[in-house]
């Protein structure tokens, strides 16, 4: 093992009742009494408490960690239950922090947990991390993903990674002394809105827990310095075919962060790496397409105006919830656009606005003059002003 | 050879998940897939032409980037290439 974990010198008691717990851990050789105690004496951070951090930090409590850390300031969605399966119904509009915490303490109440009710930033990253000794990242977006890979590089703490799209997943061991960072793996981020979110690209609800579950093994495999770590290897997951793949990951020499000559060596501004830039407020025109609010389309249609609503999204989502609008998926469009008449003025709209801005900057840019986006998309609309169409 | 495409580049490829391709080496590999579905080209390659950074190729388990030959290695039937995009989902 290249990394192991420095314990303390006098590792914690178990109690007898510890003991009938753990009991089969401690009928593994490569545990033990003195691997449970490990477990024990182990501070374990975990960035995120949804999709992968539940399975993750309900599997960690239940090994015996001594200490888990917990960081999340989102609050429980119905939508959230279809994966995020530490929390419950009875949690909808709670802190997901207050709801994971509850229920970790359930299944272990010798666990000690500390509640991080915060985003994770620049400003407070490494005075949070320095106090664990294992980070387990799972966070939802790219700006976090490198804030957390270049805190854990700076603080010398590995970070058990891993990541998930639709049905598939990533796993891997980031920033231990020898082996890669994820800027090794990845040292830029994609543009915003090329790669959606599970929320925007949907994500089949077992794959965090796949993923999750191995992210908590390499933490367990990383306290008690057993086994074959996943560093300087990425495991790839397709749940839909059950594939699991295994690439070599190496580190680079030349990784601003992590390599020989590191140039980042505080931490930076994370949105601005990624491209994000801050909105001050919901803009009229975004890159030249007029942005149309839910209301304001119900306004103009009821007072009888010839607009021409296109809908971009798939047809399985047309199936759930449409507004009788024109269906030509955004993939589709280019080959399509000429079932669109250019004299007419058009609202494009998908789920949430993304899909159809892209739409309609398209369409812009092929000759169409006329154009508005529906800002928010359909569950705007749903919010806004018919509550009967189903949001998803 | 097989070239793999990651869930994220699908829409590019009309779907499909593998596209098959006749090359010799990497790059050549990378260019007939671009040939063949040029709206892939922009989601791979700068302006520059060079390979995305948030982008990686294998050829087989390897990272393209650590071959000594890098584009130019040698690919032959029996190779696969896979793109491998960055992803970030964990909600």
């Amino acid at each position: 093992m290249a990394t192991i974990l420095e314990h303390p010198a006098a590792l914690p008691q178990l109690s007898n009742d510890e003991i009938g717990r753990y009991s089969r851990h401690l009928l593994l050789p490569e545990v033990g009494l003195e691997g449970q105690q490990k477990l024990k004496a182990a501070k374990v951070l975990c960035v995120g408490t949804g999709g992968l951090g539940s399975p993750l930090v309900l599997y960690l409590a239940a090994a015996g960690v001594g200490t888990l850390g917990l960081v999340d300031f989102d609050t429980v969605d119905s939508s959230n239950l279809q994966r995020q399966i530490i929390h419950s119904t009875a949690d909808v509009g709670r802190p997901k922090i207050d709801s994971a915490a509850e229920k970790l303490k359930a299944l272990n109440p010798y666990l000690n947990v500390v509640k991080h009710e915060t985003m994770l930033t620049s400003a407070n990253a490494l005075e949070i991390i320095r106090d664990y000794d294992i980070v387990a990242d799972g966070t939802d977006n790219f700006p976090t993903r490198y804030l957390v890979n270049d805190a854990c590089v700076l603080t010398g703490k590995p970070n058990a990674y891993g990541s998930i799209f639709r049905f598939e997943g990533q796993a891997s061991v980031f920033a231990t002394k020898e082996g890669p960072c994820y800027r090794c793996l990845y040292p830029e981020p994609p543009p915003p809105g090329l790669v959606p979110s599970c929320a925007e690209g949907g994500v089949l609800g077992i794959l965090p827990g796949l993923v999750g579950v191995i992210q908590a093994t390499e933490v367990i495999k990383f306290i008690l310095g057993k086994g074959e770590p996943l560093i300087g290897r990425l495991l790839l997951v397709d749940s839909l075919n059950m594939h699991f793949r295994e690439l070599k990951l190496r580190k680079n020499p030349d990784c601003p962060v992590c390599g020989k000559n590191p140039t980042v060596t505080k931490l930076i501004d994370y949105d601005q790496f990624c491209g994000i830039v801050p909105q001050a407020a919901p803009a009229q025109i975004q890159n030249g397409i007029s942005q149309i609010s839910p209301i304001e389309l119900k306004r103009r249609l009821d007072a009888g105006e010839d607009l021409f609503v296109l809908d971009v999204r798939e047809p399985h989502e047309y199936q759930i919830a449409n507004l009788g609008a024109k269906l030509i998926p955004l993939g589709d469009l280019p080959a399509r656009v000429n079932e669109l008449n250019s004299s007419r003025e058009i609202v494009v709209h998908c789920k949430s606005g993304g899909r159809s801005q892209k739409a309609a900057e398209f369409l812009a840019q092929s000759g169409f003059k006329k154009l508005h986006n529906l800002a928010g998309g359909i569950n705007a609309w749903s919010t806004e002003v018919d509550p009967k169409v189903a949001k998803y | 050879m097989k070239i793999h495409i990651p869930t994220p580049l699908r829409v590019y490829t009309d779907k499909q998940d593998t596209v098959g391709v006749e090359a010799s080496t990497v790059g050549q590999a990378l260019d007939a897939l671009t040939a063949k579905h040029p709206d892939l080209k922009k989601h791979l390659y700068s302006e520059e032409g060079k390979l995305r950074a948030f982008v990686n190729v294998y050829l087989n388990d390897e990272d393209i980037r650590y071959l000594p030959e890098k584009e130019a290695t040698k690919v032959n039937g029996n190779d696969a290439l896979s793109i491998i995009p960055s992803i970030a989902g964990g909600c």
